[in-house]
This record gives structure tokens, C-alpha cells and sequence, in this order.
């Protein structure tokens, strides 16, 4: 039998073993959050030859605000299904830190099996005045300031530093939507000409329509195990050798928009610098944002980033932290890479972030 | 538990209707700081940050903890955002607990709270759902239906929900950081008030405060230093469990629900208590509406089902002579800053075995509960703290 890899701070090997997620979508139509997700919890239990009653413990992630109503996490609950009764928590967070906390709880020995989702309706509301909402209630809330115009002045920041150009935003935009093609969740994929993407109108200078991620539906959901047991599951478990997640200031004014520091710190925490790293999945939801996290995590030329098109292919809040995690554990288990690193980020213009490396065991 | 974990900072805010002295980040920060300073740590010796209070809405933030990573020294550390319903406050402290009892971190700092007074929480549970049943206008509603069955099914006799109003808010003059002090209260206050939902009137309900929690959570080692150069004993924690089941289908049991009575067996068996009544000094237990006395009596298994309303109807639970004094701060009844009030039922446990809970301190309490519910009475969490550390 297989041994479960050491991690890199010594903690319990947890590996993720089954994936699922819907297709990212525009507008899901006739069918709520609900009913979006649990076709993906099916097929995540499908996958891992599992059912509810193997599960120790369930995490959610999602937000009332997409819906507009408290408790949107409670419905969900009470059709995934808690009885008997479980130990279940939520994060009003993207999904990729309930990943975090049933990566914490697994640490424990009587806890051996968990269930991690989350879902998004971004189509339910107007986006850029609800994530407004977000932002510092007393002088930033009030001016309802939307998320591409703070994404612009990032980019901008970026272009007046000299660390990068439209054409490079271009570029990675081109890039992003072609390794869609390839992934039939992505929602906005294509084949175009630089001269086609430049000649694109600006949104919100400098950020033109290629720059912008789409706003999607979708659901997502993942099953980790901890301990040899994972292989049990699934021949080539995605372990999770390193995880860490970093806060930043909230003010704009007192961050250098043009670094992450938190996912510098996040990343070195996970050890990304100690692995020969395969591929990144990066939760970079505007073009810019992916060149400053490369940076960030000091990928070299031959990682190759979002190859499942990432955000600026498929963009559903809540669910897309997790989706990297399942496209970079989707790689490990098939087979076709051996380390990978998946990125979540959470926040206006990327406050908080989180990195983990995950691993094959050779 | 792989590590020993202990409470060794406590902070709570005044508790009252509107804070108007405070945003929301100074709220927070003024219970964060008082519980530093009784850890005697400085903001730099914090590892992580853990953060919880119930639906968004309630103030009109989304996802506030990024507006309030700041105040709370967050930045470059880990921050998390916990969100379990009207259990989060318990629930918060168990995931900042379990970062340390699975020893990801040394020093965690947790917080919990809730500002009212921002919007308005009767309302902002009350948005009508597509295909939902309504809660029928705030959380009285739905539990009121359920404490006439406990009261049809128990046979008990009307009056044991305003005795448990009387006591918690007798016991609440005895904690300054009470939302409401009654120093009249008697049965025929309560009996007086505005019936809201039968069978509870206005004064068998809990407030609607302003006001926050923390606790610092320390590892084995760290425990240990502190406790020598502070000379405040921690809070070591004997056990922790959390329990959910949905809210509705049929043949469940909504008075006595499994899920509470799982978390219970679950939490005592790792603190090896077989009888809580005997063998806990005092408990805090998340009591919105009277009658959740008895009913989580029964739950928890102080005494067999049925039996619950007999304790406090011959005053077991008081603090005046009872032999199991539950929610000697004043409990929910006396202050529901709603996010924070789980978390406040942790604290105050722990306050009883470090004793320092002052004026409403129970005489040489060594082991207590903390407990916080939610939803529809199906989400549990809850700790038993010592003032010895566990074996």
C-alpha cells in the first residue's frame, strides 16, 4: 500500500480525493442555489463511492448576500442532508476556507472524512453594488464603489509601476480563455487575436472587456480524507502538503495595491518554494491580478498557470476559490501533474489569500 | 484533542441597546483589547485571528471581518470568518480552539459580535424566501408553537417560563456587563408585560444589544507562562463538540432535538462527566426564551425527560442556593448581542472555573458548560472547561 507524504510542517497528510462542480453559467435558470448544487454533491459522493454516512464532518462556504436573504447556508444544509446529526460548520467565506477548517478538523484523529462545498448566484443581484457593500461602511461603503473600478486603479497602479502593460493583461486574458476551450465547466472561452482583444473597448480604463472576469453560476464540492485511507478512494490522492492563508489591510490607501504581501507570506508558509511546482491554479479574477500573484508566489516560466482557463473563464463567488483546488487536485488524481498549487483569494482587489501545495506521492 | 488548549484572555464589551459611542470596529476592538491585556499579550503575539457573528445583514456588511481586520490586528496573520446562525458564537470559539488543540497555532484570538442597533434583526430574519415557510416575524414565532408542546407534553405548570425571567435577571444584577437590569423584576412584572408570543411575554424574551466577546486561546506551554506571570488561572478546556441536523421533516423532535443531546454526550464523554448535574459547578446555556430552561434541562441531560420544569420551578438552577446555577451572568435573557451571545456562554464558563467572575462567581466552581444554539433549534456547539488542566 501507498504511504501518505510528510507535509511540510509536520501536520496530519490530508488528501482530497473526489471532485464535482457545475458548469459555470451566465444565468442558471430555474433552479435555485440549491437545487444548482446538489447534482454537485451527488456526483461528488458518486465520485468517491461514498454516501452521506461516511462523512465526519461538513463545511460550508457561501454568502447571504448573493441571495439576498439570511441563512442561505441553512436551506443548503437541510438538503445535503445532516441526519443523524453531524458536526457541521459554515463560513460566510469563499468555499476555499471551508476547505481550510475540515483541513483543521481532519487533524484530529476521530475525524477522518470530510465534505467541503459552496455555491454562488452571482446572477441573483447586481454584483458590483453588492460587493460594494463590502467595503469599510462608514467612508467607503457610501460611495458604492464598484469592483471593476477598484481592479482598474490595481492595474494601473501596476502599469505606473512599470510592471506590466495592457498588452501583457491582453495576453493573459488570451491565454486564459483558450485553456477554456479545453474545460467544459468554463463558461467565456475562445480563440482571438491580440489585435482583436486590444482593439476591445475599455470597461474601466485600463482594464478593456477581455480583462474582466465573466459573472457565473455555479456550485462546487470536494471530499478529503485523512491518513492512508485516501487511498482507498482513489489511486493518486491530491495531498495536501502545505496550506496557509494571509489578511491584508482593508484600506486601498494603505496597501501597495501593485503587491500581495499576504500571498507572498502564504505561500512561502505552504512551501511553495520547495517544490517543483507543476502546475498553478490562481484565483485571479481580473487579468492583472493573475501577473501580480505569479509574481507573488515566485512562479518561474515553466509553471504553467490556470490551465483550466481559470476565473477569467469561470467566475462563481463563493464556489471559485474551491474550484482551483478541485482543477489542481483534478490534475493530481488524473495523473498528469505531481505538484500543484491552487490559490484562493477573498476581499476587495485581493485582501486576503490563501495558497496551499498539493501533491501525488511519487 | 491532540493538544491541551486553555482560555487565558477574556474581554466583553458593556452590553445595551445601541452603542452609539462605537463603530462596529471599535466595538470589537474594545472587547479584543480586554482580553489581551488579561492574557497579558500584545496584538504582535498573535498567531491567528477568528472572527463570527450571525447573518450579514444584520448590520448591513458583507462579510465585515475584511473591514475589521485592522482593528483587530489581523493584518499578516490568518483571519477567519465563522458563521453558524444564533450557535456561532460557541461555534467561533471551537474552530479558534481546535487551531490550537490540533497545534497549528499557539495563540489564537477570537471574537464574536453583533451590532443591532445597525438595522434590524426581527426584520432582516423575516425576508420572505420563494418556496420557504416565513419564520413569522422573528425568532419568537417559531419557537413559541414549540414551548407550547414542551408545556402540553411535560405537563408543567404556566409559570416555570417567567420564574427562569425572574431568576436570569435577578442574576443579572449581578454582572455590570448586563444589557438589562431589572432591580424590581418579580413574577408579576413579567406576568404584566405584553403577552408577544404566546405563551411569552415581552419580559420572557431576550433583548436586542449591542456588543462583543473575545477570548485569547493559549496552547499547553503558553498556558502555563501566562498563568505564572499573570497569576490568573486559564480556562483549560475539557472538551468541545458541535452537532447540526435540519431544520425540518417529519417525526423530528424540535423539543428535545437528537442533535442537542448528541453534542452533549459527545462533549461529556470527553470530559468524563456521566451525571452534568452532580458533577459540574454551573453551566451557561444559550436561553433566548424562558422556557429553553427546562427544555435544555431535559436536552443536555441534567435530569430525565420531562423533569426539567421541576428543577427550576424548586430553584436547582438559581444562583441563590440552587445546586446547579445556570447562567449566573444573566444569561441570553438579559443580553442577546446575537453573534456574540454563543460566545458569551463560552466566557462565562470559563470566568466560573478561573474565578473571576465577581459578584455572580459561584463558590469553588471547577468544571462548567458553555453552550450556544441556532436556527431552528438544530445547530449545537459546546465546551466544558476545568480550572485544572485535563490528563
Amino acid at each position: 500500500m501507498s504511504k501518505a507524504p510528510s507535509t511540510r510542517k509536520g501536520t496530519r497528510p490530508v488528501a482530497i480525493v473526489a471532485t464535482a462542480q457545475s458548469p459555470s453559467t451566465r444565468r442558471v435558470e430555474q433552479a435555485n442555489e440549491i437545487e444548482m448544487l446538489m447534482p454537485v454533491i451527488s456526483e461528488v459522493y458518486a465520485n468517491a463511492k461514498m454516501t452521506k454516512d461516511d462523512i465526519d464532518f461538513i463545511c460550508s462556504g457561501s454568502t447571504d448576500y448573493l441571495i439576498g436573504g439570511p441563512f442561505s447556508f441553512v436551506m443548503a444544509l437541510d438538503a445535503v442532508g445532516v441526519w443523524p446529526p453531524k458536526r457541521e460548520s459554515h463560513v460566510e467565506m469563499d468555499a476555499a476556507w471551508a476547505l481550510y477548517e475540515a483541513w483543521v478538523q481532519l487533524q484530529e484523529e476521530e475525524c477522518e472524512v470530510a465534505l467541503v462545498y459552496g455555491f454562488g448566484k452571482s446572477s441573483l443581484g447586481d454584483l458590483s453594488r453588492i460587493l460594494a457593500l463590502q467595503l469599510d461602511p462608514y467612508v467607503m461603503a457610501p460611495l458604492w464603489p464598484d469592483q471593476v473600478s477598484l481592479a482598474a486603479l490595481q492595474a494601473q497602479a501596476m502599469i505606473d509601476a512599470g510592471m506590466a502593460t495592457e498588452e501583457d493583461f491582453a495576453r493573459v486574458a488570451s491565454r486564459a480563455r483558450h485553456n477554456a476551450l479545453g474545460n467544459p465547466n468554463a463558461q467565456v472561452k475562445y480563440d482571438k487575436s491580440m489585435e482583436e482583444l486590444m482593439a476591445e473597448e475599455y470597461v474601466s480604463a485600463p482594464l478593456r472587456r477581455h480583462a474582466l472576469p465573466p459573472l457565473s453560476d455555479a456550485a462546487s464540492a470536494v471530499i478529503m480524507v485523512a491518513g492512508e485511507r485516501a487511498y482507498d478512494i482513489v489511486e493518486r490522492p491530491a495531498w495536501i502538503t502545505g496550506i496557509d492563508h494571509r489578511m491584508e489591510a482593508h484600506a486601498l490607501g494603505a496597501r501597495n495595491l501593485t503587491a500581495s504581501p499576504s500571498t507572498e507570506r502564504a505561500a512561502k508558509e505552504a512551501g511553495v518554494d520547495q517544490v517543483k511546482v507543476d502546475l498553478a491554479e490562481i484565483h485571479a479574477p481580473f487579468a492583472h491580478q493573475e501577473i501580480l500573484l505569479r509574481r507573488a508566489m515566485d512562479l518561474d516560466e515553466s509553471v504553467s498557470v490556470n490551465p483550466s482557463g481559470g476565473p477569467l473563464a469561470a467566475n462563481p463567488l463563493m464556489a471559485g476559490g474551491l474550484i482551483r483546488f478541485i482543477e489542481a487536485a483534478d490534475r493530481i488524481i488524473d495523473g498528469s501533474a505531481t505538484a500543484a498549487v491552487a490559490h484562493a483569494t477573498s476581499g476587495p482587489v485581493l485582501q486576503q489569500n490563501m495558497v496551499a501545495v498539493l501533491e501525488g506521492a511519487s | 484533542m491532540n493538544e491541551r488548549c486553555a482560555v487565558i484572555g477574556i474581554g466583553q464589551t458593556v452590553l445595551k441597546s445601541k452603542r452609539d459611542d462605537v463603530s462596529m470596529a471599535g466595538l470589537v476592538r474594545e472587547a479584543a483589547k480586554m482580553a489581551l491585556e488579561d492574557a497579558d499579550l500584545g496584538w504582535a503575539d498573535i498567531d491567528a485571528v477568528v472572527i463570527g457573528k450571525a447573518p450579514d445583514m444584520f448590520e448591513g456588511v458583507m462579510m465585515p471581518e475584511h473591514y475589521l481586520a485592522g482593528a483587530l490586528g489581523a493584518v499578516g496573520k490568518p483571519m477567519f470568518r465563522v458563521h453558524t446562525a444564533g450557535s456561532v458564537g460557541g461555534s467561533t470559539a471551537l474552530v479558534a480552539a481546535h487551531l490550537v488543540a490540533t497545534g497549528i497555532h499557539q495563540r489564537v484570538l477570537t471574537v464574536a459580535f453583533e451590532k443591532q442597533s445597525d438595522s434590524d434583526a426581527m426584520w432582516a430574519l423575516s425576508v420572505p424566501q420563494p418556496f420557504s415557510a416565513p419564520l413569522l416575524a422573528g425568532a419568537g414565532g417559531y419557537f413559541a408553537p414549540i414551548i407550547r408542546s414542551y408545556i402540553r407534553r411535560s405537563g408543567a405548570p404556566n409559570d416555570v417560563g417567567m420564574k427562569v425571567a425572574v431568576k436570569d435577571r435577578l442574576h443579572a444584577l449581578k454582572n455590570p456587563y448586563a444589557h438589562l437590569h431589572l432591580p424590581d423584576i418579580d413574577l408579576k412584572m413579567v406576568e404584566e408585560s405584553v403577552m408577544l408570543w404566546d405563551p411569552l411575554h415581552y419580559l420572557e424574551s431576550c433583548p436586542s444589544s449591542d456588543g462583543a466577546a473575545a477570548m485569547v486561546l493559549a496552547s499547553d506551554d503558553v498556558a502555563k507562562a501566562q498563568a505564572k506571570a499573570t497569576g490568573r488561572k486559564p480556562a483549560w478546556i475539557h472538551g468541545m463538540a458541535m452537532r447540526s441536523e435540519p431544520t425540518q421533516f417529519a417525526g423530528r423532535n424540535l423539543i428535545n432535538p437528537q442533535a442537542g443531546r448528541d453534542c452533549a454526550k459527545d462533549v461529556f464523554g470527553q470530559a468524563g462527566i456521566s451525571n452534568p448535574r452532580a458533577e459540574l459547578d454551573c453551566a451557561e446555556v444559550y436561553v433566548p426564551f424562558s422556557w429553553y430552561e427546562p427544555m435544555w434541562l431535559e436536552n443536555l441531560g441534567f435530569c430525565d425527560e420531562g423533569d426539567g420544569w421541576k428543577l427550576t420551578d424548586a430553584g436547582a438552577t438559581s444562583l441563590d442556593g440552587g445546586d446547579i446555577p445556570w447562567n449566573c451572568s444573566g444569561g441570553v435573557l438579559s443580553s442577546n448581542p446575537i453573534g456574540a451571545s454563543g460566545m458569551l456562554r463560552f466566557l462565562e464558563a470559563a470566568l466560573q472555573v478561573r474565578g473571576m467572575a465577581g459578584e455572580h462567581q459561584v463558590a469553588d466552581a471547577r468544571k462548567a458548560l458553555g453552550h450556544a444554539y441556532g436556527g431552528g433549534s438544530q445547530f449545537f456547539a459546546m465546551w466544558v472547561v476545568g480550572t485544572d488542566r485535563p490528563e
